[in-house]
Formats: structure tokens, sequence, C-alpha cells
């Protein structure tokens, strides 16, 4: 909506948006002062006191670094399949015009469409009828699937703000298919494809829905924090690593914001 | 001698449209060439075709002799000047001319100095290492063409590459391509929409309709020698006389065209000529333009600035030279 | 140095091939895109339609399966009696509570959305526009456990919520709610109540962003035509912006209402022993070790979301997306 600069806002609505965006901030700080309370068996507010040393707990915790670890290697590993397919499909459905795209972008995006439940149980039935054991690469199977929309949705943006003249160009001037992705395609797209990549390893990162599924006996940091959430252990510790998920994947997000700024933005319907 | 361009009988259809049909066309080694017609006439696509992005649907398209069809624009050794320049962002200009001779696998240092060159030509030295995105619309203009010279093309194509700049830039550039022309001696074809622009450049001009060619010939020719009512009225807006009208000064039953300048406007009632009435006038700068109705036939005439006019809706009487009726091809 | 050589050593019109494997696997995929294109999406249809759509139909086989109730192993025969024990009351029940859930969590989310996204989208301008973008996507992207975390610390007993009513003097109004039936409980942490907040929170910002897209596409001056003709602003919010929003609001409620159709975390780490769709089917497949039944289950919320995106769809929600 466009109008003249200069008009002022209602109080009400300045009010009511302020609230909005407060009721959307509030609680995630809130997780910084709980990370340094002194308090250990509830809740209490306000925080009896401020200490670090959950800090230091949390560090010594191997079952933390496992967790991170496997979380780390599938968001890795699924990330990476999601741009290679996420790339291939966006770039095969701007670059040419034929029947059935639309098919195409419903079946990528489908999987995130759909609640995470039902390609969760969907990916456990389909093991159990295939008796396949759960494993890294049944998480990995389903994280891959649900990330390759948010590179898609990056890509596509991108080739469509990307001339389609650029590559008759370069075809022009003597490159060959492969020189042209080369030195001309891949440069133009990289940036979204990084964007693209960074909101995938978070998005996988802090899955957690469909991972129930899929990952067993295995503990993934999302899923390790639901344990603590179900059956609390030592509070501080989840309070820690808490702040610790929020900074990890609000890293990326500013980053791919970053990236993207001019021009496409980071497809939120994605997620 | 072996044409720069020949054509054979061209097809390329799209499902059921027919954009190009049955071209023949012959265009001469360092011939200035035009492609003149309205959106959709198939002149881009005549275009395309030499430079590969289409293929022929039917017939067959050589380029000095050689057999181009099948053959990947990147193994042709022409070059183009889009429409909107497709510059490349991620490149500077220098690096952007030096493109071509980079995927070539010539070496850094020679391309480079080869690119400055280019760049001198159309007189951009010096602006290497800045952004595309940087410069305005005739600077990009003229990267867009040292990126294609630099690679010594055997042809030149240009899709109405002076479509997107002002007027006069435009006419700057009109006379600067004609003599960077003539100085490379490279056959260059152009496409355009402005019948102006094709007439004041070209060495010869097709004027494209539905498809298909539908007159070939110098400026001239197609100015003063219309074949087709469509030809006589595109290219600069000829007055269509009908065979009836003809007949009664040329004798023959044919469809003519008489060009609005040559149409001389006087305030006698009576005598030889054409009695028609002023409807309205325009007022062009160096010449009027003057609407007149002669017994229910529409026709224009441009007389010079500061010629003594009849008032609107006076009886005027009209006279041209037999010569200038120009008897069409065209069936009546 | 291009006027000497164009003039001096005549080159071919057309260049030969490049020779090897690429430049002819080059030739290839341009004389024949549609085999590149094959190519390209060989490996994102092969992996979607194998392992997603695969185990879609894997789930709707097995909803179609039915469990032995002495042994617990499943039983590999086509049978409705699954569905059959779908519609006992219990289980309706459940699935009445997740879409009566869903609806007020739409209606809330969207009544909330509107403000941030209206103004976004008619008032911040340049930086602020930036701001009010990322203050949405942070949220948005923030860890969905944490977020449903700290809401555990928020509406707990001992949290902030209380102390700070207990500050304003307002204990008693909680208290008054919390005695009700069913919105009521122990504290907001085991009741619906807090289950609703919750779902609104972290489906808010799905409502936002489709919101603010359609009314970034609302010319500025249709509001001011209305006030200019005589409409109160309720009349124009009534008359002009609410239907020019409506695509919006209906394409961020497909999010709002599919997401907490599907969800089984927040109402099992906030709210009352009573399940909702989600948690039936988990509990279903996983404590109960009774496949088909969660198979079938999760069959309800693709129907409803079914005829919800046939319904969304004929209001043109989908080009607000």
């Amino acid at each position: 909506m466009r109008s003249d600069r200069g008009q002022r806002a209602p109080l009400g609505l300045k009010v009511a948006a302020a609230c909005g965006l407060l009721f959307l901030h509030l609680p995630i700080l809130l997780i910084f002062v709980y990370a340094f309370t002194t308090e250990e068996k509830s809740f209490v507010w306000p925080p009896p006191g401020l200490t670090t040393q959950w800090f230091a707990v949390t560090w010594n915790r191997p079952d933390v670094w496992d967790a991170l670890s496997l979380s780390v290697r599938v968001a890795a590993i699924s990330t990476a399949i999601a741009l290679v397919l996420g790339t291939l499909c966006a770039a095969a459905v701007s670059q040419t015009r034929f029947f059935g795209r639309e098919a195409i972008s419903l079946l990528v995006i489908l999987p995130i469409a759909l609640p995470g439940i039902i390609t969760g149980i969907a990916l456990r039935s389909a093991f159990s009828l295939a008796d396949i054991p759960f494993s890294f690469w049944t998480i990995v199977l389903g994280h891959a699937t649900f990330c390759v929309v948010v590179v898609y949705n990056n890509a596509v943006a991108r080739f469509r703000r990307t001339s389609g003249s650029m590559i008759e160009a370069s075809m022009d001037l003597g490159a060959d298919g492969f020189q042209t992705f080369r030195h001309v395609v891949l440069p133009n797209i990289a940036t979204a494809l990084l964007a693209g990549g960074m909101l995938a390893f978070a998005l996988s990162f802090d899955e957690v829905i469909v991972t129930t599924f899929t990952a067993g006996q295995q503990q993934t940091v999302p899923i390790w924090m639901l344990e603590e959430l179900i059956r609390p252990r030592q509070r501080p510790v989840t309070n820690v690593v808490a702040m610790v998920v929020v900074l990890v994947t609000l890293l990326p997000i500013l980053f791919a914001y970053y990236l993207t700024r001019d021009g496409d933005q980071i497809a939120g319907s994605g997620k | 001698m072996t044409s720069a361009v020949s054509f054979k009988q061209v097809s390329r259809h799209f499902g059921s449209v027919r954009a190009v049909d049955a071209v023949d066309l012959e265009i001469a080694p360092g011939e200035f060439f035009a492609m003149l017609g309205p959106s959709g006439s198939g002149k881009t696509t005549c275009l395309r075709l030499i430079a590969g992005f289409e293929q022929p649907t039917a017939g067959s398209i050589s380029i000095f002799g050689e057999r181009a069809e099948g053959v990947p624009p990147y193994r042709r050794n022409v070059n183009t000047v889009f429409q909107d320049y497709a510059l490349f962002p991620h490149l500077n200009v220098l690096e952007n001319v030096a493109y071509g001779l980079m995927v070539k696998g010539v070496g850094k240092a020679e391309r480079l100095k080869a690119a400055e060159e280019a760049l001198s030509l159309v007189r951009l030295p010096g602006y290497g290492a800045r952004r595309p995105g940087q410069l305005s619309g005739g600077q990009r203009q003229r990267v867009a063409l040292a990126r294609a010279l630099v690679n010594q093309p055997k042809v030149l194509l240009l899709d109405e590459p002076l479509g997107a700049l002002d007027l006069k830039l435009r006419e700057n550039m009109q006379e600067e391509l004609k003599s960077l022309q003539k100085v490379l001696g490279i056959t260059f074809v152009f496409v355009t929409h402005d019948q102006g622009e094709a007439l004041s450049m070209a060495d010869r001009v097709a004027v494209f309709n539905d498809g298909r060619i539908m007159q070939v010939g110098t400026p001239e020719d197609i100015y003063q020698r219309p074949n087709t009512r469509f030809v006589a009225d595109f290219v600069g807006s000829s007055n269509v006389l009908p065979p009836d009208f003809v007949q009664r000064y040329s004798g023959q039953h044919r469809w003519g065209s008489l060009r609005p300048e040559s149409i001389r406007v006087s305030n006698a009632t009576s005598g030889d000529g054409v009695a028609a009435r002023l409807v309205g006038t325009n007022y062009l700068g160096a010449t009027t333009r003057l609407a007149l109705d002669a017994e229910g036939l529409r026709l224009h005439a441009v007389v010079p600035a500061g010629t003594a006019l009849p008032a609107e809706g006076e009886a005027v009487m009209l006279t041209f030279n037999r010569e200038s009726l120009h008897l069409m091809d065209e069936p009546a | 140095m291009i006027i000497a050589a164009v003039q001096s050593h005549p080159t071919p019109a057309i260049l030969p091939g490049s020779g090897g494997m690429r430049g002819a696997l080059s030739d290839l995929f341009w004389r024949r895109p549609k085999f590149l294109l094959t190519l390209m999406l060989a490996p994102p249809l092969l992996w979607l339609g194998i392992v997603y759509i695969g185990s879609l139909f894997a789930l709707l086989l097995q909803s179609f399966f039915s469990i032995d109730e002495f042994s617990g192993l499943i039983n590999r025969e086509f049978t409705l009696k699954t569905y059959g024990d779908l519609l006992q009351a219990a289980n309706l029940d459940i699935i009445l509570r997740t879409v009566t859930m869903a609806a007020l969590v739409t209606l809330a989310s969207a009544i909330i959305a509107f403000p941030i996204a209206y103004y976004a989208a008619r008032y911040a301008r340049g930086r602020w526009k930036a701001l009010f973008y990322l203050g949405v996507m942070l949220p948005l992207w923030s860890s969905y456990l944490v977020k449903i975390y700290a809401w555990k610390l928020i509406l707990a007993k001992e949290g902030i919520l209380t102390w700070l009513l207990a500050k304003l003097n307002l204990l008693w109004l909680l208290d008054t709610w919390l005695s009700l039936p069913i919105v009521g409980g122990n504290s907001l942490s085991v009741s619906f109540t807090g289950t609703f907040i919750v779902f609104v929170y972290v489906w808010l910002p799905f409502m936002i962003l489709p919101v603010q897209a359609a009314l970034e596409r609302v010319p500025g001056n249709l509001v001011e035509a209305s006030s200019d003709l005589g409409a109160s602003p309720g009349q124009t919010f009534r008359n002009v912006l609410f239907p020019l929003a409506l695509p919006g609001i209906v394409a961020g409620s497909i999010f709002t209402f599919s997401l907490t159709l599907g969800d089984y975390i927040i109402p099992q780490i906030i709210g009352t022993s009573r399940l909702f769709i989600g948690q039936a089917v988990y509990s279903q497949q996983g404590t109960a070790g009774n496949i088909p039944l969660a198979a079938a289950f999760t069959v309800v919320p693709i129907v409803i979301m079914g005829f919800y995106l046939w319904g969304a769809k004929r209001m043109g929600a989908f080009d607000a997306l």
C-alpha cells in the first residue's frame, strides 16, 4: 500500500502494532535472562540471582555435545542435498516452459504445506513397510525433503530477477552451456543459494516434529530439548541450550536477509 | 559472391503461430541491412534465427556460405547487441567486453588489451573498472556494442539497440553506428520498428509484416515506390489511394500511393486538381500536416511551415505531379 | 586491431566444435533442451516422488491395514476396520476439539496480525520497513521449541505472568479465569487457555506476512477516497480495507489452521491431558504401536485441509501467497 510520505498513523494503530511486535519478541528475550538465573528447581521470576556457572556446566555435558554434533551433521548433509535438488528444480522450472511446472511447484511445497506430523508419520510408515532401521540417514531423508523448498523458493526468486537474455548473451559470445553456467549463471545465483542454504540449515537444525518420527533413539538438539521439556532433569542447562539455539538459528537468518535484502525477500512462506 | 546471410524458404512456427513464414532473404557482405516492421511481424525472430537462438522449422540458413541450421549460437561467428543490452551485472565493464575472448581461451593480458581497445572504439576509454549498473543507458549501449565487436564477428546483429535511448542520444548513436559500420566493414543487421531509423541508416531495408517480407529495397525504393498498401502506410504514412481514384489520374485501375509532401494545397476553387476540404491542421515545427477530405477520401498533406493556409473547413484544391503518384503491385 | 583483423585475415563464419566430451555434451544439451530439462528434473522429482509421495502412499496404505488386538502385530490385509475405529466417540471428540482450537487460533491470529501488517504496509518506510520485516521474520524463524519453552517459563505458576499480575493487583482476574470450566485449570500452563496463547504466538508470523503482502497491493489513496466520500474509519475498514485484505487473511489462515491441526508438541507441553489430533497420532504410533489407526488419524487433517484449500482457492487466496 502506497501513500504520501509524512502521513501519521493513528495512535491506536501504532499502539496495537507495537504491542503485537512486543508480543512476538519479549518471550524470546526472556530466554536470555533465564540462562543466567541461579534458581535450579523452578521457573521463578524474578530470578533470585544471576550467574554464569550454567554455561560451564552445559559445556561439560557430553549429551549436549552429542546432540549438537548430530544436529550439525544432519543439517549440513540435508542442506547440501537440498541445495542440489532445489537448484536443479528451480532452474528447470524457471528457464523453460513445459507442461506440468505448476504440479512440480506444488510437489516441492507440499512437504512444508502439509502439517509436519503427516510428513513424519508418512516417512515412519514407509520405513516400517520397507523394514528400514532408524539411522543417521533416515533423519537426513526427512530433513532434506522439506529443506528443498527453502532453497527452491530463493533460487526461483533470483532466477526470475535474472534477465533471460544474459544466458543468450553468454552463448552469443561463444560460451558453451558449461561455460555459461560457470561464468554467468552461478555467479548470479550464488548469494541466493547461500541464503537458501543458510535458511535450510536453520530449518533442519530446529526441526523436531518430523525428526521424532525418523530418529529412533538418536537425539538431535531439538529432540534433546523436547525430552527436557517433558521430563526435566537440569533446568538451568536447558535454559543455556535454549539461548544457544536462539543464537545459532538467528545468525544464519540475519545473514540470509543481508544477502537477499535488495530485491527478493527470504520467502517467509517457505518455512 | 556469397551472401553474408542467406535465407531459403525459412519458416519458424510456434505451434499454430507463424512467426516467420517462408522467408527468402539475401544480405550482402559489408551491408548495413535493416529489418523494419511492427511488433510481432517476425523481424526479431529472423534476427534470432541468424544468431542461433531459434531454429527454423523449415528452410535453410547459411552464413557466408556455411550451413547454420543445427549450429549452436556459441559456434557462430555472429554477435548480437541485445535490446536490453544484457550486460553481466557481476562483471565490470572491461570483463564484460573481454568475456567472449575469455571463453575462447585468449590469455588475460591480451584479452584485456583488446577489450580496452574496443572500449576506445566506442568512445568509452577508461570506463573499464565501472560496473554496468553505474553507467547511463547510452553508455551501456556502447559497452554492449564493444562487447560484440571485440570478437570480430562476421555479422553483427542489433536488436532495437536504440529503442531505450532518448531522442537526442538516439540521433547521435545513429550517426556513430553508421560510421563505425563503414570503418569496420562488418555486415550489420539491424532490427527496428522505427521507419525513420531504418531509412536513415540502412543500405537496404526489408519491411516485415505477419512473418513475411513485404518488400526489400534501398530506403529510396521503399519510400518512393512501396509495392503494397502495407508498406506505403507503414513507411512514412503515405496516402493510400483506391484503384478508382487512381484510374482517374493515371488511367490504370490499381492501388496507388502519394506521399503527403507531394501534395500541393491551393485556395483555388476551380481548375485542375482534386476538390477537397481542409479538416484539420497539425503544427509540427518545420512542417505543417494537413488533414483533408476529398469526397470522403481522407488524405494528408505536409507543407513547409510558413505557407499561407486556408482556414479549417474551407474548400481547397489539391494538385500533384503525375510522377509522384506511385502505382503499387498489389492487385486491385 | 579490430579494424585490421577484420580486413586482413578472414575468419570462418561457423566455428568448429571445441571437441572432446564437454563440447559434445554441450552441443547435445543445446540441440535437445528437453533432454537437459529431464536431466535437471530427474533428481528432485525422483527424490520427492519416491521419498515423499511414496511415503504418503505408504501412509495411506497403512490406514487400510488393521492391528491384531491380541498380538499387537499389524495385519497387512485390506480392511476398513481402522476407519471404523476412528469414528468412535472419543476420537470424534479429539477431532472436534482440534478443529475448534484451530479455528479460534486462526481468528485470534488474524486480529493481532492486522494492525502490525497494516502499519508495516501503509506507514513504515525505509529503515522502519526493514525493521518491521525482520521483526516478523526473526520470530518466525526462531527455534520452535525455544518459543514453546519461553512460554512454559512465562505461564508457570511461579513465572513472570503471575508475578506481573500480582504487582498490578490483578491476581483475582487470573484466578477467576482459571476457575472457569473448559478454559480454566490448575495454572495457565496446564489449561486450554495456555495452549491457545502458545498456538497464537507460534503461528502469528505466518498470518502477518500474507496479510501484509495483500495490503501492500492496496493503493493508499483508496483509503483516502473512502474517507473523502464521508465514510467513518469504521466504515472504511469494513467496506474497503477488510475485503481487500481478506485474501491475505485467508492465505495466512491456511498456515495457522493447518499447523494447529497437525501440532502435537504444544498441547503436550502446555495444556491439559485431553488429546489433540497430533497427540493422538503420536501416541497411536508410539506407545500404542497402532500405526494403522495413527495413519487413519492423519487422513483427517489431510481431508480437512483439502476442503480448506479448495475454499481458499475459490476466494483467490493463492494470489496473496
